[in-house]
């Protein structure tokens, strides 16, 4: 029988398959779902014998995430050393466009966020970029953002290796087409309908005639992720790892 | 040379209203020994360039009045949440932001440390960082291989952007130790070299005096910064407080997030900022 599991272990477990087959997955910082995800990566290709891929958290302190600074990890990204990392949006639009900036017209705007932090070059060279956003909302998802902190594709001509192939949310899973330049529903999340999707998604974007569900975490890998992902993550992200698996630090 | 230590007070003395000044982000050493001086001496019109990320560091300064113009990748206080001087102050228009991303700054440092006028970078074609950027230029990569530059076809052309160099009038570090020749050690914060080499001056807060030259040992003499790099070096234990110094002291999270909601409001941050130039923290207090 499926066990029950939390919200955030569905996000953890869609993601994580997006992941199969990276061998350097980066992740940003405040990102413990999907740092989570590249971990449960790592733990599940471990247990078939095979080598889990590098797992490197931006700002970690522990030996084992620490990169060698800023510069070192902009350039092996540079370099096509960085197979996965995530991004997410103030605003995120239909052609994967990202804001980080802020709302209304710049510099002045009537809502500033942080910045575009690495964004507008982290798009741009790392081949299997994922969107993530904890908010599924028309504020959130909206037909064209007020800033592009970084743009979703780019003319031909441009060099881009990298760029978005997912949108993960607490709804539903989308893909990116790079071609058409638009989202297309992949799954939706159990109990979520089309139409809720719909109604709170601002952009346009593709379906098939009948969107699967997506598929629950199955037990084991509720019992890697309760068990040595839940250390580990705990280490970079602590109030994260207490609050979802009730987990410490595996050597603090 | 034998150092003379100054007051912290004294590394800013001489600094002009106008300058560009930078910093590298919170967790490389935050300088806020050295926010205080400048506060206190009443410094404006900064122009703030975060490597390549703006924290507490910059908030406080945003929020004092000292900051014209702040350059970077962003400015935020992480998992606190946004930084509430800075969000204000772009908003109300009395910051200039320059939005850039963080491989942008440091490669414009590392063109200001190799003496060039600008450095290459990949990425940034398409974003409004570069509709709001008139200082940097796109070109067509002049050394693409045979049959991938054809200035005929728009699309062969490898366009890539041109960072202009930074080099700032004077770099502020808050680092683990000093010798008494000058030089710094930054550890593994060695990125602070970049910085230090392109900015005109240096002047750095330090935790401690080390004994004898810290380029005689060799596990520690890939995180100096030469001595012909700094103008002065003052001491400051437990100078980046509230932030932390790794493998010296935590963070003070408390004391952050008490900071959030303090200068949440102009007045709060008036308060804050009043406690913060007695030195009357909670960490302080904590220390003593």
């Amino acid at each position: 029988m499926a066990e029950s599991y939390r919200a955030e272990e569905l996000l953890i477990a869609v993601v994580c398959r997006l992941l199969e087959g990276s061998r350097h997955i980066a992740v940003g910082v405040s990102s413990p779902i999907p740092g989570s995800a590249a971990l449960l990566r790592r733990a599940l290709d471990d247990r078939i014998g095979g080598t889990g891929p590098k797992v490197s958290v931006i700002g970690a302190e522990s030996p084992e995430f620490r990169t060698d600074g800023g510069v070192d990890m902009f350039d092996c990204a540079g370099q096509g050393r960085v197979d996965a990392f995530f991004l997410s949006g103030g605003q995120i639009d239909g052609e994967a466009n990202i804001n980080l900036v802020g709302v209304g017209d710049y510099p002045r705007q009537k809502a500033r966020w942080g910045g575009s932090f690495g964004s507008a070059y982290l798009y741009f060279v790392v081949p299997r970029v994922i969107l993530f956003r904890e908010e599924h909302s028309r504020r959130v998802l909206v037909p064209k953002v007020d800033f592009v902190s970084a743009p979703g594709w780019s003319p031909a001509g441009v060099y881009r290796p990298g760029g978005p192939v997912a949108l993960v949310t607490p709804l539903c899973l989308f893909t990116f087409d790079k071609a058409r330049r638009r989202f297309a529903l992949a799954s939706r999340h159990p109990g979520v309908t089309l139409e809720r999707v719909r109604d709170e998604t601002g952009f346009d974007f593709d379906a098939p005639g009948n969107v699967p569900e997506t598929i629950p975490p199955q037990n084991e890998w509720l019992a890697l992720l309760r068990g040595r992902v839940a250390r580990e993550i705990a280490d970079p992200y602590p109030k994260f790892a207490a609050r979802v698996f009730g987990a410490a630090p595996a050597a603090a | 040379m034998t150092l003379q230590l100054a007051s912290v007070d004294a590394l800013v003395a001489d600094l002009a209203d106008g300058a560009v000044v930078a910093a590298m982000k919170d967790t490389s050493g935050a300088p806020m020994a050295l926010a205080r001086a400048l506060i206190g001496k009443g410094v404006r019109g900064l122009h703030l360039v975060n490597m390549p990320t703006g924290g507490l560091f910059a908030d406080v300064l945003i929020g004092a009045g000292c900051v014209a113009t702040v350059e970077g990748g962003g400015v935020s206080l992480g998992e606190y949440g946004q930084a509430p001087c800075f969000v204000r102050a772009v908003k109300s228009g009395a910051v200039r932001p320059l939005d850039t991303t963080c491989p942008a700054v440091y490669a414009a440092l590392q063109a200001g440390e190799k003496g060039i006028p600008f450095m290459p970078l990949r990425g940034l074609i398409g974003s409004d960082i570069l509709t709001h950027r008139a200082d940097y230029k796109i070109v067509d990569n002049p050394i693409a291989p045979p049959g991938t530059h054809d200035p005929a076809d728009r699309a062969m052309r490898d366009p890539i952007v041109l960072i202009p160099a930074i080099r700032p009038d004077l770099a502020l570090i808050h680092a683990p130790l000093a010798d008494r020749d000058g030089n710094l050690w930054v550890g593994r914060d060695h990125e602070l070299r970049i910085l230090a080499h392109a900015a005109r001056h240096t002047v750095a807060t330090v935790e401690q005096i080390a004994a004898g030259n810290l380029n005689a040992d060799p596990l520690r003499s890939a995180g100096v910064i030469s001595a012909l790099y700094v103008d002065a070096v003052a001491l400051a234990p437990r100078g980046a407080l509230p932030c932390g110094m790794a493998g010296l002291y935590e963070a003070d999270g408390a004391a952050i997030a008490a900071y959030v909601q303090a200068a949440a409001t102009p007045e709060g941050f008036r308060a804050w900022l009043d406690a913060f130039l007695a030195g009357d923290t909670p960490a302080r207090r904590a220390a003593e």
